[in-house]
């Protein structure tokens, strides 16, 4: 080591996803606008209760009507036959011109159900909405309702087990978990597929390839839990490639999460026996992936109806500490990608790693025993 | 909120910190005066804490200073955390000036709209761009649409703010009209949350302001600027600039999540990130009277800047980037595009693989110099991607009646072409984390070189250490501060690229190059074609070459025509690159290795470890 000093504590780490035996799950189920809240504060809500609804505007028609009566724009509303919030049926004249005792004559229909939202002077248009789209909002997750937010949504907390994976694909679902293979370091492989599958969330160990998933999606699959998958088999298995990490309303019906990143990597192991002694209950899991503007990653729950949520701490309250020697970590960057250690010593001094680049460093001993040298931007933490 | 108005005594400032928050790293710059002259001092860098569990920026900012405060043993932060000890209290402890620039949490995301999309919405997209935001579509009356699918985009966007152009003064007001007519029925909403109005800024015929008004006004948070287009020959995009830049503080920084506190710790609005950067190239372009490209390489965005003919144009690349849209780069390019600049053979699912886990986890370093490679592979993609996307604005207005040359007739120009002529790019420069921090620079110089291709002779630099979006937002306050720091310790001058336009139909020498160096020798070069060959020139040093192309290639004065020039110095030192241009790397794996080993050997630009293995 070239150095002896080492801080206190360092401050270029990445937090590490948040894998926890019990859990206080908060999540804020909001409308896209304003509308009606259905539920109160208090309430005890289950993952199907509708607890906000609304209608969203419904689409525009917009005709232009002045050209059609070979009017000018700013004469239009002499010709309009209804007003501004009018409701009208698909067919109805809404404005006419007549000349020359009735020879000529044009007319404007509604193309579609629905009311006179605009009539422009200026653009010689007439814009038709189409009734409301209602819009409801279930709960997600059982849990209690703690919170109102007026006209906008809930939010509700639950207490779980919860893993939050690194990168998903596909949105809300719920099924019974099934751990279909024997350890973490086992791929799921085509054979192991059955119509046990169907409505489950299956937890498999290190990999999975775009044949088996789409065998599992087949079968009817609610989800798919692995360590990695490689990023190539998400194109196979979309049809399309992904460039941004922007998902979850990917157009399949079954929702696939990895935990470790991309290629073949065994999950980690507190993650596996978390499912293993969750088999058979209830998950609530979504893909959702967004890495920029206000991360997002995927997420299980598995709710614990033998624990008040109340009675756990919010994750504000929680203590997210530092990387000092002795915390556990995870290699997230070659070459010792996936690997799990322990901090040995944060030294001060940038040190040079093999691309020449002077870099702040952290030294780790693997679970092997070696001690290695890695950028500090390169472990997370990880309880392992 | 409002805006902090401060007012300052700059000659009497002695310590300065600018931090930008990046989408993936804060950055923290200390200046000081020392002898009288403004230096940089040191660098703190932390990971952003935009996101959750954090969600608040002034966290990463925290820790990127208290990194300065170790490296330094100056105290800056006050021990509450409420912010920076400001003034300078003398003894290594306080600021005089704290300022801020960021594009964290997505920059700032504008929808931009026009009548003609070819020339009022152009206008206003380019209006935008200058102002440091992503634009994230641009809707015309002519754009090809039907105005349902236009609705259907806009209530999907959620943009921060929309720039609404159309008409020159005194012209039809209907179109533009039908257009603010089409955002009301849209109603879209803003990003962060339904608290508060989407910001309009309307840009255009004076006349139709009435109507605006009554169309916009009370749904939407409507500003009013002077006419982008107010008539066809000129285009005018400073007053939609200003009033963009206020909005984003005024809107967007205090509704987005985690900014909360750093508007109240800068003592000067944040300036989106590539504003500041932008100002930077501007003034080298203007200090040295020379045309200028320049490019920002970020995590998750690639913003080019051209300063030609005195046109500063940005364009940027929302879903070009080296982490969060690193596999962007991969969809555009195509993996076989990046692959084609690595000199080992290397499993493609390997390489997508690799990419995908920096997107994932975009806060990781390169350890390996196989991984080094790979990004300086992307970068080399996301800037040559950038470039196109840059050219296809950097043209000159369309709409403008012009004379033909050859009759008395008059023709609607179509100015397809960019104006941007790479003979006549006298500098390039390059800044971003990844440029910025290569372990060797010739790296950079060699990038830089692929990407954009120069010709003739080009001057070539980097930014020592990312700070000249710092520099930009302080040269909002103290101009003659953030100049010298600029001249002295942002600029790292990477050498002279001389480039030859062309090919040859055969193997053998494409150009003599004779540099009168100036400890008084005279080195001679000829370099075959195909080949890359350096003479080396500290970065402190001029030389005067001659460049004697043979007729199959030009230098700037015509095919086979000889040029002199007086070139600058620097880590790659003097490059005489006779690949020709457009560059061509041969199909076969084994050629091209071969190949790309020449050319990474010639500039000295890896280790020789990495050269020797074939297959990752």
């Amino acid at each position: 080591m070239s150095s002896q000093r080492s801080s206190q504590s360092a401050h270029a780490y990445t937090p590490g996803l948040r894998i926890s035996e019990l859990y206080r799950f908060r999540k804020t189920r909001r409308l896209p606008i304003p509308g009606e809240v259905l539920v109160n504060k208090g309430d005890k809500v289950n993952y199907y209760d509708i607890v906000a609804r609304t209608n969203l505007p419904g689409d525009i028609q917009i005709i232009s009507a002045a050209a059609i009566l070979g009017v000018e724009p700013e004469e239009l509303p002499l010709y309009v036959k209804r007003k501004v919030g009018e409701p009208v049926k698909k067919g109805d004249v809404i404005a006419s011109y007549r000349a020359f005792f009735g020879l000529l004559k044009s007319e404007v229909k509604s193309p579609v159900d629905g009311y006179i939202e605009h009539i422009s002077e200026v653009t010689g248009q007439i814009i038709v909405r189409e009734p409301p789209i209602p819009v409801e909002l279930d709960a997600y997750i059982p849990g209690i309702v703690t919170e109102i937010i007026p006209n906008e949504g809930v939010v509700i907390d639950c207490a779980s087990t919860f893993i939050e994976g690194i990168f998903g694909i596909g949105g809300e679902r719920h099924g019974e978990i099934l751990v279909a293979v024997d350890s973490p370091k086992d791929e799921l492989t085509l054979d192991m597929v059955s119509p046990k599958w169907k409505g489950k969330l299956v937890v498999g160990g290190s990999y999975a390839s775009a044949e088996v998933l789409k065998k599992a999606m087949e079968i009817g699959a609610a989800g798919v839990v692995v360590g990695g998958v490689d990023f190539k088999d998400i194109r196979d298995f979309l049809g399309y490639e992904i460039g941004v990490a922007i998902t979850g309303r990917e157009d399949i019906p079954m929702t696939l999460i990895i935990t470790e990143g991309f290629g073949k990597i065994p999950m980690a192991s507190r993650t596996f026996n978390l499912f293993k002694v969750n088999e058979g209950r209830l998950a609530c899991f979504d893909g959702a992936t967004q890495i920029r503007a206000g991360v997002i990653r995927p997420e299980i729950v598995i709710p614990r109806d033998d624990v008040d949520p109340l009675s756990l701490p919010l994750e504000s309250e929680v203590y997210v500490g530092g990387m000092q020697p002795g915390t556990k970590v995870r290699v997230i960057r070659a070459p010792y990608f996936g690997q799990l250690a322990k901090v040995v010593n944060l030294p001060i001094e940038l040190q040079l790693v093999e691309t020449e680049s002077p870099v702040r460093v952290v030294e780790i001993e693997l679970q092997d025993g070696r001690r290695v040298i890695v950028p500090r931007a390169n472990v997370e933490l990880f309880e392992w | 909120m409002s805006v902090k108005v401060m007012k300052f005594d700059v000659e009497k400032m002695q310590v300065a910190l600018a931090t930008d928050v990046g989408s993936t790293t804060t950055k923290a710059r200390l200046f000081k005066k020392v002898d009288g002259v403004w230096r940089f001092i040191c660098a703190g860098e932390a990971p952003t804490t935009v996101e959750k569990p954090f969600e608040d920026v002034t966290m990463g900012l925290r820790n990127a200073i208290t990194e300065v405060e170790e490296l330094t043993g100056h105290k800056l932060l006050k021990s509450d955390g409420s912010g920076l000890i400001i003034p300078y209290q003398g003894n290594n402890v306080g600021v005089d000036l704290y300022v801020s620039t960021s594009s964290a949490g997505g920059g700032l995301q504008m929808m931009v709209a026009g009548v003609v999309k070819t020339m009022t919405a152009e206008s206003a997209e380019r209006a935008a761009l200058g102002a440091g935001a992503i634009v994230m579509d641009v809707m015309a009356i002519d754009d090809g649409r039907p105005p349902h699918k236009k609705i259907e985009r806009m209530r999907f966007l959620r943009p921060d703010m929309i720039l609404l152009a159309g008409g020159t003064d005194g012209g039809t007001v209907k179109h533009v009209v039908e257009m603010a007519e089409l955002i009301k029925a849209a109603e879209p909403k803003p990003r962060f949350g339904l608290g508060y109005k989407l910001p309009i800024v309307y840009a255009g015929n004076r006349d139709a302001r009435e109507h605006i008004k009554k169309t916009l006004g009370e749904a939407f948070d409507l500003t009013i600027v002077e006419n982008i287009r107010p008539v066809l020959e000129i285009e005018v995009v400073e007053p939609a600039r200003d009033a963009i830049h206020r909005l984003f503080m005024e809107h967007v920084m205090a509704h987005a999540p985690g900014y909360h506190k750093l508007t109240e710790w800068v003592m000067v609005p944040v300036m989106p990130t590539p504003a500041g950067e932008g100002m930077m190239f501007r003034t080298i372009a203007k200090m040295w009277n020379i045309n200028v490209l320049g490019v920002g390489l970020g995590g998750a965005t690639t913003n080019v800047y051209s300063v030609y003919e005195g046109k500063f144009v940005r364009t940027v690349s929302a879903n070009l980037g080296m982490s969060y849209s690193i596999t962007n780069v991969l969809k555009e390019a195509g993996v076989a595009n990046i692959m084609r600049w690595l000199p080992f053979e290397m499993d493609e699912r390997e390489v997508r693989n690799r990419l995908a886990n920096k997107m994932i986890r975009p806060t990781t370093l390169p350890q390996t110099l196989d991984d080094l490679l790979v990004e300086h592979a992307v970068a080399r993609e996301a800037i040559r991607l950038g470039f196109e996307h840059h050219k296809l604005l950097a043209r000159g207005l369309r709409g403008v009646q012009r004379k033909r040359t050859i009759a008395d007739i008059f023709e609607q120009s179509m100015e397809t072409e960019t104006y941007i002529n790479m003979m006549n790019i006298q500098l390039i420069g390059g800044t971003g984390g990844l440029l910025s921090h290569t372990p060797r620079r010739q790296q950079a110089a060699l990038i830089l070189i692929d990407a954009f291709q120069p010709k003739g002779v080009t001057r070539l630099m980097c930014d020592s250490i990312f700070m000249m979006p710092h520099l930009g937002v302080l040269s909002t306050v103290h101009p003659k501060a953030a100049m010298e720091i600029f001249e002295r310790d942002c600029i790292v001058k990477l050498g002279t690229v001389i480039a030859l336009d062309g090919h040859a139909k055969s193997p053998g020498p494409a150009v003599k190059v004779t540099a009168h160096m100036p400890d008084g020798r005279t080195v001679e070069k000829v370099v075959n074609y195909g080949d890359i060959d350096r003479i080396p020139l500290r970065d402190d040093e001029t030389a005067t070459v001659v460049i004697e192309p043979t007729g199959d290639f030009d230098v700037g004065m015509g095919p086979g025509k000889k040029r002199e020039a007086t070139v600058w110095g620097g880590a790659a030192g003097i490059v005489i690159d006779a690949r020709g241009r457009p560059l061509r790397l041969p199909e076969d794996f084994r050629q091209r290795r071969e190949a790309l080993l020449k050319w990474f050997r010639a500039l000295n630009a890896y280790p020789e470890i990495i050269m020797s293995k074939e297959k990752i």
